[in-house]
């Protein structure tokens, strides 16, 4: 790591450089701003001093080869990274401007506010695909009287209502896999959240899934800001509208997507997105 | 590779094969001793289906103690069984899945986790009459609970703690963590994804270790002993505080009896035993099916 570092300290880091009103459009705002975060299991170092601006109701994508910190830093956008015994982590995090790793924050308020989509389908087996959908609600005790609706809501928002309209008290696990990963997706939105994390969401499903997922993405984006951990390159190229390039747990160049497939600044991200290494 | 016969060609197809007959000959070794035990348990139950089946009726699962083997029956003994099973499975379920929770989903791997479990596994070996004196003294005597059923329930619910925890805590570590994450992350609590999502999916196994655990209480009677229940009952438990008789305590009374016909009812009451605990197992099996099925695993 050290060679990574006198080499961003020699030019200007990409990264530093950003800023929220850098080339965006006047009406995106920074919906999470991350600040020199850096992350640890145990004594291993996994994130290192990342910064960067995630634009909102935008699909931010994060690239990356295997192994690089995708799956922890956006698990510390949520506050699920300090589940894992001898998880650490400095630098901040600010949601709308505000720290959500400020004292007295409630991790569990932020995951209201900031859903999950995980690379496996992970639908409750015991629950009926209605069910799933009101899960985030039963499981913290939320009373609703308009149900039906939000189930609907979530499901069209989901594309996924049309095909499960007619069996919603059958199990969520009966259903194939890429319909699995629409209703976890209808799951997180049903809790009503601002921001979407999803962890390689479509590395389980076939092409056809994942076409119907992608697209989804981009009416998604209307309302939600998303951010998509993908090892698929083409996949971020066709969702997202920024990109950040992540290697050995080092931020090395977070752009507009067009940019930084076409024109990457870095000699390291050019070599990744020409298909160099990785 | 043995020493003395060092391989001369790479391929381990080739060479002299394996002796067949020594294969043969251990593989019905232990056919033999799996038999072994099945074939000895299978003539015991035959000699005391033989002797027992003859003698079980209405009178003898209706009737009390009598000095008279022909007029005796069960009735204290197996309603002070049912009773005494009830009352351990009321206060060792909620005791057992409750510690199983707090070591598997709560306790950070430290001082206090280990010594719980060390002194669950201790537990789990320790013979079932010391229990009986545990209780005699804990129970009976410093809490003066007396020779009653709260007391021999307390003694068996400590008895099947260990089979209750090490079940449950087996059947939490199959709930898997994607499932446990993707409640967190709806923004639950760890205690709601608990309730909600790990303990259904852990019921079938709770209620695995459950039946057995109280077959376990079911058939113990050392404890019982030295517990002091009673042997010649002729009044039913009228609650908790009750003296109280126990099926495998009636069975016990009766083999020590001189009289041959106490020896036959001793018989019948182990064939009503047996039925009960094979019925309680095959109602354990069946329950996990169909819940596993219902879980799709
Ligand atoms: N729970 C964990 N405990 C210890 N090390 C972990 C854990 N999760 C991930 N790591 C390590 O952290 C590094 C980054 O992992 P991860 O964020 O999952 O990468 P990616 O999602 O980009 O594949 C890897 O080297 C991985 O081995
Ligand atoms: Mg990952």
């Amino acid at each position: 790591m050290p060679e990574a570092f006198s080499e961003s300290a020699c030019g200007p880091a990409p990264y530093r450089t950003m800023q929220p009103s850098d080339s965006m459009p006047d009406t995106v705002a920074a919906k999470l701003s991350v600040q020199e975060l850096s992350a640890w299991y145990g004594e291993k170092q996994v994130l290192i001093r990342v910064s960067l601006d995630i634009p909102e109701r935008q699909v931010t994508a994060i690239i990356g080869p295997s192994g690089c910190g995708k799956s922890t830093l956006i698990r510390c956008f949520n506050r699920m990274h300090e589940l894992v015994p001898a998880a650490k982590h400095r630098g901040s995090i600010q949601l709308d401007g505000e720290d959500i790793y400020a004292n007295g924050v409630d991790p569990v308020l932020i995951r209201r506010r900031i859903g999950m989509v995980f690379q496996k389908p992970n639908p409750f087996p015991m629950m009926s695909i209605r069910d799933n959908v009101l899960a985030g609600l039963r499981l913290t005790s939320t009373r609703r009287a308009d149900t039906d609706a939000i189930v609907e809501r979530a499901l069209q928002q989901a594309a996924l209502w049309s095909e499960v309209k007619d069996r919603l008290g059958e199990p969520g696990t009966g259903l194939s896999g890429g319909q699995q990963q629409r209703l976890c997706i209808a799951r997180a939105l049903a809790v009503e959240p601002d921001v979407l994390l999803m962890d390689e969401p479509c590395s389980a499903l076939d092409p056809i899934a994942t076409t119907r997922i992608e697209d989804l993405l981009t009416t998604l984006r209307e309302r939600y800001t998303i951010i998509i951990v993908t090892h698929n390159m083409q996949q971020a190229a066709r969702v997202s509208q920024k990109t950040a390039f992540l290697l050995q747990g080092e931020l090395v160049e977070f752009t507009e997507t067009d940019a930084l497939f076409t024109k990457p600044k870095d000699k390291r991200t050019e070599d990744y997105v020409t298909g160099k290494f990785g | 590779m043995s020493v003395v016969d060092p391989p001369r060609n790479s391929s381990r197809i080739s060479g002299r094969p394996p002796s067949r007959a020594l294969e043969r000959a251990f593989r019905g070794l232990c056919l033999f001793a799996a038999l072994l035990p099945v074939l000895v348990l299978a003539v015991l139950l035959f000699d005391v289906v033989r002797t027992g089946l003859g003698r079980i009726d209405v009178q003898f699962l209706t009737s009390f103690p009598s000095r008279r083997p022909q007029t005796a029956g069960i009735l204290a003994g197996a309603v002070g069984s049912v009773w005494l099973v009830g009352l351990t499975a009321a206060i060792a379920v909620p005791v057992g899945v409750g510690t199983a929770v707090y070591l598997e989903e709560y306790a950070r791997r430290g001082r206090l986790a280990t010594l719980i479990e060390i002194n669950i596994s201790n537990l789990a070996g320790v013979p079932s009459i010391i229990y009986g004196l545990l209780g005699l003294e804990l129970f009976v005597r410093a809490l003066s609970m007396g020779r009653s059923l709260l007391a021999g329930a307390l003694t068996l619910a400590l008895l099947v703690l260990p089979i209750i925890i090490m079940a449950t805590r087996e059947a939490l570590r199959t709930v898997p963590l994607a499932l446990r994450e993707a409640g967190l992350a709806l923004g639950a609590t760890q205690w709601q994804v608990v309730r909600q999502v790990v303990l259904p999916m852990a019921v079938p196994g709770v209620l695995t270790g459950s039946i057995l655990a109280i077959s376990r209480a079911i058939g113990e009677a050392a404890p019982l002993v030295v517990l002091g229940a009673l042997t010649y009952v002729d009044f039913l438990p009228d609650g908790v505080t009750s003296p109280f008789s126990a099926l495998p305590i009636q069975i016990f009374n009766w083999t020590s009896r001189p009289q041959a016909g106490f020896a036959v009812n001793a018989a019948a009451g182990i064939i009503v035993l047996m039925v009960t605990l094979l019925m309680l197992n095959g109602a354990a099996i069946i329950t996990r099916n169909r819940m596993q099925k219902r879980l799709g695993r």
